[in-house]
């Protein structure tokens, strides 16, 4: 059974695990930390300590054949016959990762019809193109896309498997890890190869974006990652490059499934899907009530924008869900985000902080917004909003 | 300043403030504005068992569990009034109206009205006032008269809350005009009863969210056994109810005192005049070490007075007053001075205290005025002087 | 319908600060609460159970304490609870807290549906949900927004995706993930904060479940986190003060200056 202990010779009681446990479970006593019932053994305490004197025992490990798994292997996406863009991104993320170790990149790709998307995906990185195609995989359904992938994991002993932190990623990769028996890491905003041990440092944000947390898989194969879309960047296009195209046999069995798509409908059009926007207009607990966002809806008018809220306009039920940004939200990435009346808490910040431009209208300046912000004012937005629309509308004129 | 509440009414205020939380607060200012009643809050309290405190066991309800129930209807309304009074009020004027069933009904009545108010299927409302009989309550114009097995009312009640929303009537009414307060007597009065129907809806100074209307009797029968007590009891039956529901008033008032204080005290703490917050002016810093000191004065007062009923005591018309009188007239005082320290803002609708303070004024008014409550101390303090003579 | 909803215990992420000289987390004074998006899971459960009859068991994985959370959904409305707690269980990634769930699943027997939140506001991954599914071999519908019928047989539920929503049926059973969007969670009611107060939560430990050591906790887990550190920010913007006309001139200059259009 795992164990955690504090080495008395080693600890000099300097108090630095106390604040880094995240789950308030050490206590210094007579200078030494003392570790209470409520630890979790998640290892903040042991990064923290300067000393080397906190240490985490795990049971005995088998590793088994883990050489014989190389190459990262990308899960594609695809809607109705189109490659979503975050499956590009992985295949430039994979390439670069690739270059530590000069490994190859493969992309599995399951689809009704694939048309040209095979040579694409290969002139975006991918060296092989695992490619099964079925009318039967039009739609994305849970079970046989996670067993075809399962077989071909198997099959082909990728050392990585990515896939996007989309409802889709995020629906197949757990259950292929649980399968599989191996690791798991969600949403991670940063990859790299550990050069020591080769293994893949995955890096993703946790407790509401207050830390990061970085995660390695060491004795399973693959490790697997979905990556948050919009942080990695796609390789330019490159049509010369070469690759190969491979066609996985199915058999009757892989497409059975307990679950079937009835329908698919569509946002309509005057829905919102705030990570598209360009301008985004957003407003937080300073808007003081729902009817006030109607000053924000003309300024993003006027800007051809969307309106955007922060957690606590939404739980006070100012603005509905679909607007919401941040760390139980969206995470967007605008061209221009103009933040009125948000105080700016790191569980927002992690949702719009990729923006170009980052516009904050406060009335208190100590709020923290104003610590990334790219332009602070303050003063009471609902004195300066209403000018901003007047002054457009006149230089526009 | 710690209570030492039991952790039942610890529970309770846990519950009323989450209620307020995601309830209340998002469309206080709508309700304000639209003079709409709050039937879905109404309903999300109901489903919570918020009706049931004040109501025993036998009957569906907690009331045992509180110690009696005027402490837990205490703690109840001043949670709920902090956020809004006028949704404070319809909650508490439940107990209003139940009050004369729980304190002189039969046995009968109480198992037939209680069950359904203690569930919150269906609300009550309590009917004295008339157009000529506020403080005054030997004006009542409404008449009863028996007719073989039923009473035939017929008169018009005024400002009465809950009017419209409530299913369950305790109603005022002369049986006997020639005795004065002596010959009224209290009726119970279900929605639907013919000859029976709504006026019209008032159209208030404050707590907008509540419904006050007009009860109008034309011909209107109700069944005998719908009389409380005995004939010529309603005085009686009127006075201990409100004796007893006077703490709630109070409560409400030191909620809605309470609310403005914190209003107050989180603007001070960012309001930034001559480069310094302006709780750091000791102009500022007084105001509001006066407000915090006379709203922890009127909770220990209300408090006590609502422990007093619940262990038992039987007179306590004193100490009601004292609690109602003493609470509402904070509450006025620590309003405005919210609105004073909130400043240009403060009387802009955007913020709450302009709300706060048309809210508290009536405090001071209904329930009895604050003048008839310094008659009922002062004649208690003349009876026990004179008592202390012998 | 015998419907299971597995909650977690965790910090109020809302009120964790960080210490900036240090770059820890400050942990002093945060709640403990119930995960949001389990309240969801909890209410959708309730709701059929109201309507169809059964029961909803509520169960989590976690230290002592962590009773506290269910309590908290029986006073809610839950009719049971069930807490795995265990030495063993502790520092246990997805793979293992799910792993776990899953056993409990079957040592209660006769379970037709699994519900949980979409995520856990702590760690945000998302990954419990389906992992229970896999562990059962159960099928899964994940980011549920709303649950359009439910029977003995099968569920239909609209799964909420990028670009609108697919409409899924499953046979049953079958494990669910729920979204904010399906439905408004109801308060506790007194009733059920004195039934609370008095049930008896059983503990399940490792032995009980019959799991091998190294299925469970760190030693069951494939994942280790190595290093946390807190996110830098990186602070070069400008900040104005003064009257509105000047900020609003200033503000349209900034817009303007990099207007799409």
């Amino acid at each position: 059974m795992a164990s955690i202990e504090v080495r008395k010779e080693t600890c000099v009681g300097c108090g630095e695990c106390v604040p880094a446990c995240p789950f308030g479970a050490i206590t210094m006593d007579d200078s030494l930390a003392v570790i209470s019932d409520e630890c979790t053994l998640c290892g903040a305490c042991e990064s923290s300590c300067s000393y080397g004197a906190i240490i985490i025992r795990t049971g005995e490990t088998v590793e088994t054949g883990i050489d014989q798994y190389s190459g990262i292997l990308v899960l594609a996406e695809q809607r109705d016959g189109t490659i979503d863009h975050s499956t590009l991104e992985l295949l430039g993320e994979a390439r670069r990762l690739a270059e530590a170790d000069d490994s190859s990149v493969s992309v599995v790709l399951l689809t009704e019809e694939a048309g040209d998307w095979p040579a694409e995906l290969i002139s975006y990185g991918a060296d092989t193109v695992y490619l099964a195609e079925d009318a039967q995989l039009k739609h994305f359904r849970t079970e046989p896309f996670s067993k075809i992938t399962e077989k071909l994991i198997n099959e082909k002993k990728p050392a990585v498997v990515l896939a996007a932190a989309t409802t889709t990623g995020r629906d197949l990769m757990p259950r292929i890890a649980k399968n599989l028996n191996t690791g798991l890491t969600a949403d991670c905003t940063e990859l790299s190869i550990d050069p020591e041990s080769g293994g893949l440092l995955q890096t993703r944000p946790a407790f509401g974006g207050n830390i990061l947390a970085t995660i390695v898989c060491s004795d399973t194969r693959p490790q697997m990652a979905t990556v948050r879309p919009r942080v990695m960047k796609a390789m330019d296009r490159d049509e010369n490059r070469d690759g190969v195209i491979e066609k996985i046999e199915l058999s009757s069995n892989d497409l059975v499934s307990r679950t079937e798509v009835l329908e698919f409908n569509s946002l309509d059009e005057g829905s919102v899907d705030i990570t598209e926007a360009e301008v985004i207009v957003s407003g937080g607990r300073g808007m003081k009530s729902p009817e006030n966002f109607a000053l924000l809806q003309e300024l993003a008018n006027l800007l051809d924008g969307t309106i955007g809220a922060s957690r606590a306009a939404i739980d006070a039920g100012w603005v509905s869900y679909p607007h919401q940004v941040g760390q139980t939200g969206k995470t967007v990435q605008p061209k221009i985000y103009i933040a009125c009346g948000i105080s700016g808490a790191v569980q927002h910040r992690v949702g719009m902080q990729s923006a170009d431009i980052i516009l904050a209208v406060n009335k208190d300046e100590t709020a923290p917004i104003f610590e990334f912000c790219d332009v602070g004012f303050v003063g009471d937005l609902f004195e300066i909003i209403p000018l901003v629309i007047k002054e457009i509308k006149k230089r526009r004129k | 300043m710690n209570y030492y509440l039991s952790e039942e009414l610890i529970d309770l205020k846990e519950l009323c403030a989450k209620i307020a939380e995601k309830y209340i607060l998002p469309v206080r200012a709508e309700l304000d504005e639209e003079n709409r009643f709050p039937r879905e809050i109404i309903e999300v309290m109901a489903e919570s068992d918020l009706n049931s405190i004040y109501i025993p066991e036998e009957y569906g309800g907690f009331a045992e569990m509180f110690g009696g129930g005027s402490m837990a209807l205490t703690v109840a309304t001043e949670e709920l009034s902090k956020a809004c009074a006028g949704v404070a009020v319809s909650y508490a004027a439940n107990a209003l109206g139940a009050m004369p069933i729980l304190i002189s009904g039969s046995e009968e009545q109480k198992k037939k009205y209680l069950p359904d108010l203690a569930s919150g299927k269906k609300l009550a409302a309590f009917a004295l006032t008339e157009s000529e009989a506020g403080s005054d309550a030997g004006g009542v114009k409404t008449k009863a008269v028996k007719d073989g097995d039923t009473y035939i009312l017929n008169g018009t009640k005024q400002w009465i809350t809950n009017g419209g929303e409530a299913q369950v009537y305790t109603v005022i009414a002369q049986t006997d005009p020639s005795r004065g307060t002596r010959g009224l007597s209290a009726f119970i009065v279900e929605e639907g009863t013919p000859g029976f129907s709504y006026g019209k809806k008032e159209d208030k100074m404050g707590i907008r969210a509540s419904s006050t209307m007009e009860l109008i009797f034309e011909d209107c029968r109700v069944p005998a056994e719908n009389l409380i007590a005995r004939e010529g009891h309603g005085f009686l039956v009127a006075m201990k109810t409100l004796n007893k529901s006077r703490p709630g008033v109070a409560a409400q008032a030191v909620g809605i005192a309470q609310g403005a204080l914190d209003e107050a005290a989180e603007y001070a703490s960012e309001r930034v005049q001559f480069g310094q917050r302006i709780d750091s002016f000791q102009g500022i810093q007084f105001m509001l070490a006066d407000m915090a000191t006379q709203v922890e004065a009127a909770r220990a007062l209300v408090y006590s007075t609502a422990r007093m009923i619940d262990a038992g005591e039987r007179k306590y018309d004193k100490e009601s007053a004292m609690a109602k009188v003493f609470a509402s007239d904070v509450a006025m005082k620590v309003t405005t001075d919210a609105v004073q320290i909130l400043g240009g803002y403060g009387y802009m609708k955007e913020y709450p205290v302009e709300k706060m303070m048309r809210d508290a004024k009536i405090t001071q008014i209904y329930e009895g005025t604050n003048q008839i409550q310094r008659s009922v101390i002062a004649s208690a303090l003349i009876k026990e002087t004179a008592a202390r003579g012998k | 319908m015998r419907i299971v909803v597995a909650v977690k215990q965790v910090p109020d992420t809302a009120e964790v600060r960080i210490d900036e000289e240090r770059g820890t987390l400050v942990r002093e004074g945060v709640p403990s609460i119930l995960n949001p998006f389990d309240e969801y899971a909890l209410e959708e459960a309730m709701r059929w159970r109201d309507e169809l009859g059964g029961t909803v068991t509520v169960m989590t994985m976690g230290p002592p304490q962590a009773e506290a959370v269910l309590r908290e959904a029986v006073s809610m409305g839950a009719d049971e609870a069930i807490l795995l707690s265990d030495r063993a269980f502790a520092g246990a990634d997805t793979w293992a807290t799910s792993h776990t769930l899953a056993k409990a699943v079957e040592k209660m027997g006769d379970i037709d549906i699994v519900m949980t939140g979409k995520q856990a506001i702590d760690g945000d991954t998302a990954q419990t949900g389906p992992s229970i599914a896999a562990s059962l071999d159960w099928p899964q519908i994940t980011f549920v927004g709303f649950v359009r019928e439910l029977n003995q047989e099968s569920i239909v539920a609209e799964r909420y995706v990028e670009g609108g929503c697919e409409v899924i049926r499953a046979s049953l059973p079958v494990v669910i993930t729920v979204l904010k969007d399906a439905n408004t969670p109801r308060l506790p009611s007194l009733r059920g904060k004195m039934k609370s107060r008095k049930i008896e939560i059983p503990v399940w430990g490792r032995e009980y479940l019959a799991l091998p050591e190294h299925e469970v906790g760190l030693d069951g887990s494939p994942t280790r986190v190595v290093k946390i550190t807190t996110p830098e920010i990186i602070s070069n913007g400008e900040i104005h003060h003064g009257e509105p006309e000047k900020l609003a001139a200033l503000l349209v200059d900034s817009l303007l200056g990099t207007e799409v259009h």
